[in-house]
C-alpha cells in the first residue's frame, strides 16, 4: 500500500477502471454504473457502443449499480503475477441488475470454508496506489454483508 | 466441400529448447509430417503456421526458409490457445474448397519460462489481483467452482483427472513430463488457484507439431491408411450471463460439438478416443459434459468410474494431456490431431486405445475460441 497522501488541487482521484465512478464532492457516494441495452434488457459494465447479446447499436440506458450483491463463485488464488500479493479470494459477484463483476472478496481469510455460494456481499472503495503525478488511485473491493 | 484426409503427422516432444529457435522447432516438425506422408515441400500447395508469442514475426515463412521456399501462399494464424488447431483448419479448408489438393499445417510455440500468468499491466497500475484476477488459472479454478456449485462436485474428482493423465504420459514419450502421481501427492501439493493445485496446472514449455492434408482421391495415392477429417468446426463465444466477467468456456465447446457431429454424422457415442483441452484440471471435468461424453452432472461419476482412462468406456488424453504433455500455445491443438491420428493407425504403442476408429481432438482458447475436429480411420 502507498504512503498516505491526499489529493491535492493538481492530484486527483482516479478509479482503477472505467466502470467505477467515483462521488465528485465530499460525501458523495462511489458506485459501480453499467448500460442496459434498450431493445433486450442485457445489462454491461460501463459504456458500451452496441449489444453482443441482440447486436442493438441504439444509445443504452446508464444504469447506477447496486452495491450489495450475492457471491456467485470464487478461487482462492495462491499463486499469481510478479508483484501481485497472495493469497487471496479472486470472485465472481452477481448484482441484482442482471450483471456480474470481477473482484476481490475481502474481510475473510482466504480459505475456501469461509466463502459461501449466494453469500451477501457488498462494494466499498479504497485507495490502493499513488500514481507519479500523484493521483490516488481508487479500487472498489467486497466484502461480506454482517448480517444483523 | 470434398473430403479431406490426414495423410502425415509429427510432433516433437515438448520441453524446453532455449538453444533452438521457434521456426528450428516447426521446421523439425514439418520434416517428419512431410516424411510420414511420404510427400515433400515440392508437394504442398499451401502452408498455415500457428504461432502465439511470436505472431508478428512471420513464422510460416521462416519456417519455410529452413525447409523449402517454394512460393506457396502462406497463412500465419494466431487464436490463443487455438492458434495450432486454427492452423489446421485453415488447410483443412482450403483442400476442402477443391482450391488446394495438399496442404501442410504447422503449430511451434516458444514460451520460454513465461507461462500463462505473463507480466502485469502496463504503464499504471494493473488491475490483477485488486480487482478479482483474469488470469488462466483463476478463471479455470473458477469454472471449475462453478461445477462445484452446480452439482456438488468435488476437489477430489478434479484430483483424479490429474491422477489420471499423469499416469497415461507414462506411456508417452513426447510428453513434457512423465511422472505418476497418486491422489494423495496431487490433493497435498501446492495450491496454485483452488481447487486447482500445482500438479493439476499444465506445464508451459517449447514444442511444435505438424500435419499433412490431401484431398481424399489424392491420399489414397499415399496412403492405405487415410485417416478422413470427419468434421473440422471453429466456434466463438456466444453472448450467455457471465462471459465478459467469467469466460464461458462452456457454451462455446457445446456449439462446436453439436456442428461437429452433425457435419461428421456421428455421435459422441461413436467416439473411441478423445484427446480434449485439459489446461487445467478442472477444465477437462467440464468438457466431459459439454463434448456430450456423458450427460450434464454425471462428470464427476465418470471419473469416479474410470470411464475416461485408457481400457475405460471412452479414453480421453490417452497422451496424458497437456497436463503432462505439456501445452506449447501454438502446438497444442496440431498436436492433440496427432495423437489421435496415431491412434487411429494403431501407431500410439503402449498408449494404444484399442481398436480405436472414430477419435476427436478439442481445443479452446481463452477469449475465446473453440476448435473440433473429428478424425476417422
Ligand atoms: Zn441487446
Amino acid at each position: 500500500m502507498a504512503e498516505a497522501e491526499s489529493a491535492t488541487a493538481e492530484s486527483k482521484q482516479l478509479p482503477i477502471l472505467p466502470f467505477l465512478r467515483l462521488g465528485e464532492k465530499d460525501g458523495e457516494d462511489s458506485y459501480l454504473f453499467g448500460s442496459r441495452c434498450k431493445s433486450c434488457g442485457a445489462t454491461y459494465l460501463g459504456d458500451r457502443m452496441a449489444c453482443s447479446k441482440c447486436c442493438s447499436t441504439d444509445p443504452m440506458d446508464d444504469v447506477r449499480l447496486s452495491d450489495r450483491g450475492e457471491l456467485h463463485v470464487f478461487s482462492i488464488v495462491h499463486q499469481s503475477a510478479p508483484g501481485v500479493p497472495t493469497p487471496y479470494v479472486a470472485a465472481i459477484v452477481d448484482l441484482p441488475e442482471g450483471v456480474s463483476v470481477r473482484c476481490n472478496i475481502e474481510g475473510v481469510e482466504p480459505d475456501p470454508k469461509n466463502l459461501e455460494f449466494g453469500m451477501p456481499v457488498e462494494m466499498y472503495t479504497e485507495k490502493v496506489h499513488t500514481d507519479d503525478d500523484g493521483n490516488e488511485i481508487i479500487a472498489f473491493k467486497f466484502r461480506p454483508v454482517n448480517n444483523n | 466441400m470434398r473430403d479431406v484426409a490426414i495423410v502425415g503427422v509429427s510432433m516433437i516432444k515438448f520441453g524446453r529448447y532455449p538453444e533452438k529457435a521457434v521456426q528450428e522447432l516447426g521446421a523439425q516438425a514439418a520434416l517428419l509430417a512431410l516424411k510420414d506422408a511420404g510427400v515433400t515441400m515440392n508437394d504442398i500447395e499451401l502452408m498455415a503456421s500457428g504461432n502465439l508469442y511470436q505472431a508478428s514475426a512471420m513464422i510460416g515463412q521462416r519456417i519455410l526458409k529452413e525447409i523449402g521456399q517454394t512460393g506457396i501462399p502462406v497463412i500465419n494464424v494466431s487464436n490463443a490457445c487455438a492458434t495450432g488447431s486454427t492452423a489446421f483448419r485453415e488447410a483443412y479448408v482450403a483442400v476442402a474448397s477443391g482450391q488446394y489438393d495438399a496442404a501442410l499445417a504447422v503449430g511451434s510455440e516458444q514460451m520460454g519460462k513465461m507461462g500463462l500468468l505473463g507480466g502485469g499491466g502496463g504503464g499504471g497500475i494493473s488491475p490483477e489481483g485488486i480487482v478479482g484476477s483474469g488470469l488462466m488459472p483463476a478463471v479455470f479454478g473458477q469454472a471449475g467452482v462453478e461445477h462445484m456449485r452446480k452439482y456438488g462436485t468435488t476437489q477430489e474428482h478434479f484430483a483424479k483427472i490429474a491422477v489420471k493423465n499423469h499416469k497415461h504420459s507414462m506411456a508417452n514419450p513426447y510428453a513434457q513430463y512423465q511422472i505418476e502421481t497418486s491422489l494423495e501427492d496431487v490433493m497435498n501439493a501446492r495450491v496454485v488457484a483452488w481447487p486447482n493445485t500445482l500438479y493439476m496446472c499444465c506445464p508451459t514449455g517449447d514444442g511444435a507439431a505438424a500435419a499433412v492434408l490431401m484431398s481424399m482421391e489424392k491420399a489414397k495415392q499415399y496412403t492405405t491408411k487415410p485417416i478422413k477429417v470427419a468434421a473440422s468446426v471453429l466456434t466463438s463465444d456466444p453472448w450467455t450471463e457471465r462471459d465478459l466477467t467469467l469466460p464461458d468456456v462452456s457454451t462455446l465447446t457445446r456449439n462446436a460439438s453439436k456442428q461437429a457431429y452433425e457435419e461428421a454424422g456421428l455421435g459422441a457415442d461413436d467416439l473411441n478416443v478423445v484427446e480434449l483441452h485439459d489446461c487445467f484440471a478442472t477444465a477437462e471435468l467440464l468438457h466431459y459434459e459439454n463434448l456430450g461424453l456423458c450427460a450434464d452432472g454425471e462428470a464427476g461419476r465418470m471419473i469416479d468410474e474410470g470411464e475416461t482412462s485408457i481400457g475405460g468406456r471412452i479414453p480421453v488424453a490417452p497422451s496424458g494431456g497437456l497436463l503432462s504433455k505439456g501445452h506449447p500455445l501454438g502446438a497444442t491443438g496440431v498436436a492433440n490431431i496427432c495423437e489421435v491420428v496415431w491412434h487411429l493407425r494403431g501407431q500410439a504403442g503402449a498408449r494404444q486405445v484399442e481398436g480405436a476408429k472414430v477419435g476427436l481432438a478439442h481445443v479452446i482458447g481463452l477469449g475465446s475460441a473453440c476448435t473440433i475436429n473429428v478424425l476417422q480411420a
